[in-house]
């Protein structure tokens, strides 16, 4: 079995064990503060960059007010196109289907390229529960996948490794799985790259099977849209005999001119460039050419619950740039991993909740992962609030029907609250507060507060409040 | 033209000397401040964890309490932006539409202290002198929520004897965020951490900003730090600063501009 997020511990927990971890840090903050800067040259090139933004904003939320008649429009292209069509409500769903449609071309070894969905689903651990074998062929899916490591970033999943770690990877792994590490690998890009090539390749060659995640489904021609850095994907989606494209209801573009707006955001506010090195497009079967049978699998998994949520479901907008977790502040503290879920960052915080509702400890800490700072406000490029949706998620676990309620801070605020909105009260504490400076212990403070003054002298208490200084001198004039 | 200080619960209670900053500079400026005394707190720890109810009767005490007034100052940009932000959402969830008027209704005249200073006065220089080493740190609120833009930076400019320096990496969150730092403590700290260490960086005496809970925040890592290292860097609302004249003069114990050095 692979590694999964499930029964992972709550964000404060796992948040804290990654700070400590120096070498995590250290790569994570390199590679996001590389990435950032190239994003913010290439997106100065663009005067009408906040007009993109708007237009990519708008179309989507145009597709997710009419998902259902895209939707058939998607169904009814493929199928005249030559594919065929299935709908999957949740993960079970969708794993029983692909792993029938596998099944049914009895082959073992398939080959995946990038496809964030079917981590969330867990296919890995459905397929090779039926004896199937699936291979990542995406380079930092598959540096994941050797290492049975997790993925740390929706772009570049192997975000939190450094090349040492790669290379250490590749000797000690690949020849469990094909093709080893050639002699004498060093750390050095090109010969890692190299080495990931040769290892790859040979699964290309061998495989009939592919599974495929999208970047974009062109509803006015059930086109299917594949968008990466290295040319994996395109072998994949070109060379095997069967295709498996597993997508969410959401991925829906309604037309080419459409879709044009979002390949001019997307790769330079994920990776910097001016165009994806690899655009990828295919609609249904075309004899002679490429795969022969081709399956589109579309997944729900929670994506109508956060289509009901009127604040949340702006997160449905997403196209898994990276961005929101490149610039978060959080985020190059922690990792990918703290937030448990293939979608981690900002954008995690507020999807997991919302796709699998906030009901347990951790999907319900996500909301709070944040310091709701703003920055990814700013980089977004289908323009999620995400301190709107923060805030909104925060009062569903707080006041809302959440199942996971927090009665002690409830309780606690409570009674601050019941002070601070009746003014004898609050007189009377603030006049407390200031003669209570001694008591307070000097270097912790009490209960939850205590972690606060970890890193921190707690603040010295004045003697004397303003309000007693306003009365006392009667607004300073005495 | 009536106007309240809103000074904030905060302020109230651990950073009294800003809300005295507040009414000195007001003064000097001519502008009579009221105090009105049945004011509380704006909510906004209640609004941030999640609790509306809460925010909807502090919202409802905010009106009762500043409604008569033409003009309401606050010295904080995140306290001074909940009537905006978060009134409104919170009156509607809470069902009162009343509620909903009247904070629409109040929002215009509340303002952060640095854009009452600005836009309704239209000063500049505030005839402040401040012979220190000054860095400021744009609080998140005041960069992102409600953009003070380079409002702070103009007021800080015009000072007398002041030595102004940038802070590096400004825009980066000093990890503070309320409930975020109680709720998630180790990353917090990690942010804080690194605030803290650009500020230090800048060989500032002093770091200037306008909320004093991130001062409070960042000036708990530089106390820590500074008794380590010998030389702590104090904090000060932005207000402190302005409110001083050449008659005060230097502020006593912190190193004059010309000597302060890397
Ligand atoms: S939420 Fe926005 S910034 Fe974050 S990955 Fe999605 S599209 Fe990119």
């Amino acid at each position: 079995m692979s590694r999964t997020f499930v029964g992972w511990p709550a964000f404060p927990e796992a948040a804290a064990a990654a700070t400590h971890d120096e070498r995590l840090r250290a790569n994570v903050t390199r590679a996001t503060h590389t990435i950032r800067g190239k994003r913010a040259r290439l997106v100065a090139e663009r005067p009408d960059w906040e007009d993109l933004r708007d237009s990519a904003a708008a179309l989507k939320d145009d597709v997710l007010a009419h998902l259902d008649s895209y939707l058939l429009q998607v169904e009814e292209q493929v199928t005249a196109a030559g594919g065929t069509v299935h709908w999957a409500r949740d993960a079970a769903e969708a794993n029983a289907l692909v792993t029938a449609l596998v099944q049914a071309t009895g082959e073992q070894e398939i080959v995946k390229v990038k496809s964030m969905l079917t981590e969330e689903i867990g296919l890995d651990n459905a397929l090779e529960a039926a004896g199937i074998s699936a291979r990542e062929t995406d380079l930092a899916a598959a540096i994941v996948q050797l290492g049975d490591d997790l993925p740390s970033h929706v772009v570049v999943p192997a975000l939190h490794r450094n090349r040492a770690e790669i290379r250490e990877i590749f000797v000690r792994e690949m020849g469990r799985h094909g093709r080893p590490a050639p002699d004498g690998l060093t750390d050095d890009p090109p010969q890692l790259a190299e080495a990931a090539r040769l290892h790859l390749r040979e699964k290309f060659l061998k495989a009939r099977v592919a599974v495929s995640g999208a970047n974009f489904l062109v509803a006015e021609t059930g086109t299917v849209v594949v968008v990466e850095s290295e040319g994996n994907g395109r072998m994949c989606l070109t060379l095997a005999d069967t295709l498996i494209s597993v997508v969410g209801i959401e991925k829906v573009v309604p037309t080419w001119r459409d879709l044009e707006v979002f390949l001019q955001l997307l790769a330079r506010n994920a990776t910097g460039e001016r165009m994806s090195p690899y655009t990828t497009t295919f609609s249904g079967v075309t004899p002679g050419d490429g795969p022969q049978t081709f399956h589109l699998v579309l997944v729900d998994n929670g994506r109508t619950r956060a289509l009901a949520d009127e604040v949340g479901r702006q997160a449905l907008r997403c196209i898994r740039c990276g961005a929101c977790m490149n610039i978060c502040p959080v985020y190059e503290r922690t990792g990918g991993h703290a937030y448990g879920s293939v979608y981690p960052g900002p954008i995690g915080a507020i999807l997991n909740p919302l796709l699998k509702g906030p009901d347990d400890p951790q999907t319900a800490s996500l909301p709070y992962a944040s310091s709701l700072c703003g920055a990814c406000n700013e980089v977004c490029p289908v323009r999620i609030r995400f301190t709107d949706v923060l805030l909104e998620l925060r009062h569903q676990v707080a006041e809302g029907d959440a199942a996971v309620k927090h009665p002690a801070e409830k309780a606690a605020l409570r009674a601050i609250g019941a002070v601070m909105e009746h003014p004898a009260a609050w007189n009377a504490a603030v006049r407390a507060a200031g003669t209570a400076g001694p008591l307070v212990p000097k270097n912790r403070l009490p209960g939850p507060l205590g972690g606060w003054t970890d890193s921190r002298s707690v603040p010295e208490i004045p003697k004397e409040s303003f309000r007693s200084w306003w009365k006392r001198t009667d607004g300073g004039t005495r | 033209m009536r106007t309240a200080l809103f000074v904030t619960c905060l302020n109230d209670t651990l950073f009294p000397r800003s809300g005295r900053a507040t009414v000195t500079l007001l003064r000097r400026l001519g502008v009579q401040v009221d105090f009105p005394p049945a004011q509380s707190c704006c909510g906004q720890m209640h609004w941030n964890t999640g609790y509306r109810a809460g925010t909807a009767r502090l919202a409802r005490h905010f009106v009762d309490v500043f409604g008569g007034y033409d003009a309401v100052v606050v010295p904080s940009a995140s306290c001074g932006g909940m009537p905006a932000e978060a009134y409104a959402v919170a009156a509607e969830s809470a069902g009162d539409p009343g509620l909903v008027r009247a904070v629409h209704e109040i929002v215009p005249r509340v303002h952060e202290l640095t854009t009452y200073l600005t836009d309704v006065l239209g000063v500049e220089d505030v005839g402040a002198w401040f012979p220190h080493r000054v860095t400021y740190h744009p609080t998140c609120h005041s960069l992102r929520a409600a953009p003070l833009g380079e409002r702070p930076y103009r007021l800080l400019r015009a000072v007398g004897g002041i030595d102004l320096v940038e802070l590096p990496a400004q825009e980066e969150c000093c990890g503070f965020g309320g409930t975020f730092s109680v709720k998630n403590p180790a990353v917090s700290g990690a942010m804080n951490a690194d605030k803290a260490r650009h500020v230090r960086a800048t060989g500032a005496s002093v770091l200037a900003a306008v909320d004093n809970s991130c001062l409070m925040n960042i000036g708990g890592r530089l106390a820590k730090d500074g008794a380590e290292a010998g030389r702590v860097v104090r904090t000060m609302h932005l207000v402190e600063i302005l409110a001083r004249t050449p008659e005060d003069g230097p502020v006593p114990g912190l190193p004059l501009a010309a000597e302060a050095t890397r």
